[in-house]
C-alpha cells in the first residue's frame, strides 16, 4: 500500500503516472502476443515489411487452413489432450489418496516416508531421467505416449506435499462423526474429504494440466513418429521442415496456445491462488 | 473400547493407509530410488542401451572434467543466464508494487502482465525466432525506426545469450502474483506506525516493505537458480547450441550425450555433477541468507 503524504494535487499526479506507466507495460507485456497473432493472419509478403504493421492487409485466415493441411495439427491437439486429461487424473487421484494417507491415517512409517517424500521434491529430474527411460525401453514402451501420463498415476510429491497440508487445515468433525457411524476409510476419503478439498484439487489440477500440455523433453526423448506426438514436439517439427513459412508457424503457435489461454480465462481465480499457495510456476 | 477392538481398528487403519500409499511407494520405489541408484552405478560405466553395461570405474568423470571442454563451455554458458536472474526479480518486484493499488483496472492490468507467462513454451520460442530476426524482425525493426542498428541476436555468440535472457523477462507473470501475496502479507500496522513516526514514500519502502519481503524474495531467487541451471528447450529449438556453441547450455549436453550420442554412462555422470552444483548453489544460497533475509 502506498500512502501518499502532501498535498491533493500530488496524489492526483501519482495517480496519473501510475496508471500510465501501468498502461506502457502492459502494452509492451502484450505485444508478443498480439504480433503472434498479428503475423499468422498476415500474407507471407507482409511478414517481414519495414516498418512493422500491425493489421494484416488483407487478412489471410486460409493461413490456419493451409497450416492444417502440412500437418497433423489436430492429431497433434487429440494427442496433447490425451496425454493431459490422463495425467491431470492421475494425478489428482494418486496424489489425494497418499495426502490422506500422510494428513489423516495413523500407521508405522508415515513420518519418515513423509520426509523421504520432502526430499525428492528437491531432486533435480536429470538424474532419474536416463535409467527411467532405459525402464520404459525395456518394456517397450518408447514410442509409445505411455510414459508421458502413466507417472502421473504414481504420485506427484509436490502435489502430495501440498494436499496433505490442506487435508491438515480440515476440521475432524466430519471424519469423526463418519467413523462414528462405521464409514469405511475409503469411503472417508472419497465422499467426505474430497469434495472439501475442491479447491486444492482444482489447483492441482491445472498444474498438472499446465505441466503436462507444455512438457517437450518428455515427448521429445520418447517420442519417433509423427502420428503419436503432441503440440510440443509437433510445432517444433513443424519449425525444422517449414522454418520459412512464418506465417503457418505463427498459425500453428497461436492455436497451441489459445486453449491455455482459455483455461487461464475460466479458472483465473484457482490459477492465482494455486502459485501464491505453492509459489509455483507451473 | 476393548483392547481388542482396538488393536483391530489399528491395524485395519494400517492396511487402509498401506492401499492409500501404494500408488505413490510403487512409484517411488520404481522412478525414483531405483533410477537413482541405477544412475549412481551407470555413471561408472560405459553403456549404450542396447549392450549390457561395461564398468570403467572413474572414467567418465575423469573425461567430464578433464577432457571434455564442451562441459567447462556449456557450464559457463549455463552459469551465464543467471545474469537474468535479479533483472527478472526486479522487474517482478517493480510490476508488483505498481499493481499492489486498488485502482480501476487493476484486474485488467494484472491479466495483461501475467498472460505472457503462460504462453506454451515451443509456441513462445518460435514466436521470438521471428521478433529476433536480424533482418525484418519485430524487435529490430521498432530499433531501426529510432535509427538504432540492432545486432544479430541470435545469430551473433556475442549477443544470442542476452536475446535469449530478454525473452525470459516476459515470463516475470508468476513472480509478480508471489510478490503481490508477499506484500499483501505485510500488516498494516507496520505502514501506520512508520507514517506517525513521519516516514514518506522511500523510505517506507526502504525500512518496511523491502525487508518484510526478503523471505519471499529468498524464495524466488532459490528457485529462480534452480530452474535457470536447467534452461533447455528454448536453446534446442532456437538455436541448437549455437552460434558457435554460444548457447550450448549444461543441459544440452546431457542430452546429447544421453540421446544422440548414446552415452548414457557418461551422461548419468553429467547428471550428477549437474545435481551437486544445484546443490551447492542451494546451499551457499541459504547460509548467506542470514545477512539479509527478514524473519
Amino acid at each position: 500500500m502506498k500512502y501518499y503524504s502532501g498535498s491533493r494535487v500530488l496524489k492526483n499526479l501519482k495517480f496519473i503516472l501510475l496508471h500510465i506507466f501501468l498502461i506502457f507495460t502492459s502494452i509492451v507485456a502484450s505485444f508478443p502476443i498480439v504480433w503472434l497473432i498479428s503475423t499468422s493472419l498476415k500474407p507471407d509478403t507482409q511478414i517481414f515489411t519495414f516498418p512493422p504493421t500491425l493489421i494484416p492487409r488483407p487478412i489471410r485466415w486460409d493461413n490456419y487452413s493451409r497450416m492444417i493441411s502440412y500437418l497433423p495439427f489436430f492429431r497433434f491437439m487429440w494427442n496433447t489432450v490425451y496425454i493431459t486429461v490422463l495425467g491431470l487424473i492421475g494425478n489428482v487421484i494418486s496424489s489425494s489418496m497418499a495426502a490422506y494417507a500422510f494428513a489423516r491415517l495413523e500407521w508405522k512409517f508415515r513420518d519418515t516416508l513423509f520426509a523421504i517424500l520432502l526430499g525428492t521434491i528437491m531432486l533435480p529430474p536429470q538424474v532419474t531421467m536416463i535409467p527411467v527411460y532405459i525402464i520404459f525401453s525395456k518394456i517397450g514402451w518408447v514410442n509409445t505416449l505411455r510414459p508421458l501420463w502413466v507417472p502421473a498415476f504414481f504420485g506427484n510429491a509436490f502435489y502430495i506435499f501440498l494436499l496433505r497440508q490442506f487435508f491438515l487445515t480440515v476440521p475432524r468433525d466430519l471424519e469423526e462423526a463418519a467413523k462414528i457411524d462405521g464409514c469405511s476409510f475409503l469411503r472417508i476419503y472419497w465422499q467426505i474429504l474430497l469434495p472439501v478439498i475442491k479447491p486444492a484439487l482444482a489447483t492441482i489440477a491445472i498444474f498438472s494440466f499446465i505441466s503436462h500440455w507444455n512438457n517437450f523433453l518428455g515427448p521429445l526423448i520418447y517420442i519417433n513418429d509423427v502420428d503419436k506426438m503432441p503440440i510440443s514436439l509437433g510445432l517444433r517439427l513443424f519449425q525444422q521442415s517449414y522454418g520459412g513459412e512464418w506465417s503457418l508457424m505463427m498459425a500453428a503457435s497461436t492455436l497451441a496456445t489459445i486453449p491455455i489461454i482459455v483455461v487461464f480465462f475460466l479458472f483465473q481465480k484457482q490459477f492465482i491462488e494455486g502459485i501464491v499457495m505453492t509459489g509455483m510456476k507451473g | 473400547m476393548s483392547h481388542q477392538v482396538r488393536g483391530r481398528l489399528k491395524r485395519a487403519e494400517q492396511r487402509a493407509a498401506l492401499g492409500f500409499i501404494s500408488p505413490w511407494l510403487v512409484g517411488f520405489l520404481m522412478f525414483t530410488i531405483g533410477p537413482i541408484i541405477a544412475s549412481i552405478y551407470l555413471s561408472f560405466t560405459n553403456y549404450d542401451a542396447l549392450t549390457a553395461p561395461k564398468f570403467i570405474g572413474l572414467d567418465n568423470y575423469k573425461v567430464m572434467f578433464f577432457k571434455d571442454p564442451s562441459v567447462w563451455k556449456s557450464l559457463s554458458n549455463t552459469f551465464y543466464m543467471l545474469i537474468g536472474i535479479p533483472i527478472s526479480l526486479a522487474i517482478s518486484l517493480i510490476l508488483a508494487l505498481a499493481l499492489n493499488h486498488d485502482i480501476r483496472g487493476i484486474r485488467t492490468y494484472r491479466t495483461l502482465l501475467y498472460l505472457p507467462s503462460i504462453v506454451p513454451t515451443v509456441a513462445n520460442s518460435i514466436l521470438w525466432l521471428w521478433i529476433l530476426q536480424p533482418q525484418f524482425g519485430l524487435l529490430n525493426s521498432t530499433l531501426a525506426m529510432l535509427h538504432i542498428r540492432g545486432p544479430m541476436w541470435l545469430g551473433d555468440p556475442a549477443w544470442a545469450k542476452p536475446a535469449l535472457i530478454l525473452m525470459s523477462l516476459w515470463g516475470v507473470g508468476p513472480n509478480i502474483i508471489i510478490y503481490l501475496a508477499g506484500l499483501k502479507n505485510i500488516p498494516s500496522e507496520f505502514y501506520d506506525a512508520a507514517i506517525v513516526d513521519g516516514a514518506v514514500g522511500w523510505n517506507l519502502f526502504r525500512h518496511i516493505t523491502f525487508p518484510l519481503l526478503t523471505p519471499t524474495i529468498f524464495y524466488t531467487l532459490v528457485v529462480g537458480v534452480i530452474n535457470t541451471l536447467q534452461t533447455f528447450t528454448q536453446a534446442f529449438i532456437m538455436t541448437g547450441g549455437g552460434p558457435v556453441e554460444s548457447t550450448y547450455f549444461y543441459m544440452l549436453h546431457l542430452y546429447n550425450n544421453a540421446f544422440a550420442f548414446f552415452k548414457m554412462g557418461y551422461a548419468s555422470a553429467l547428471a550428477w555433477f549437474l545435481c551437486i552444483i544445484i546443490a551447492i548453489f542451494t546451499y551457499l544460497q541459504f547460509k548467506v541468507a542470514s545477512y539479509w533475509v527478514y524473519y
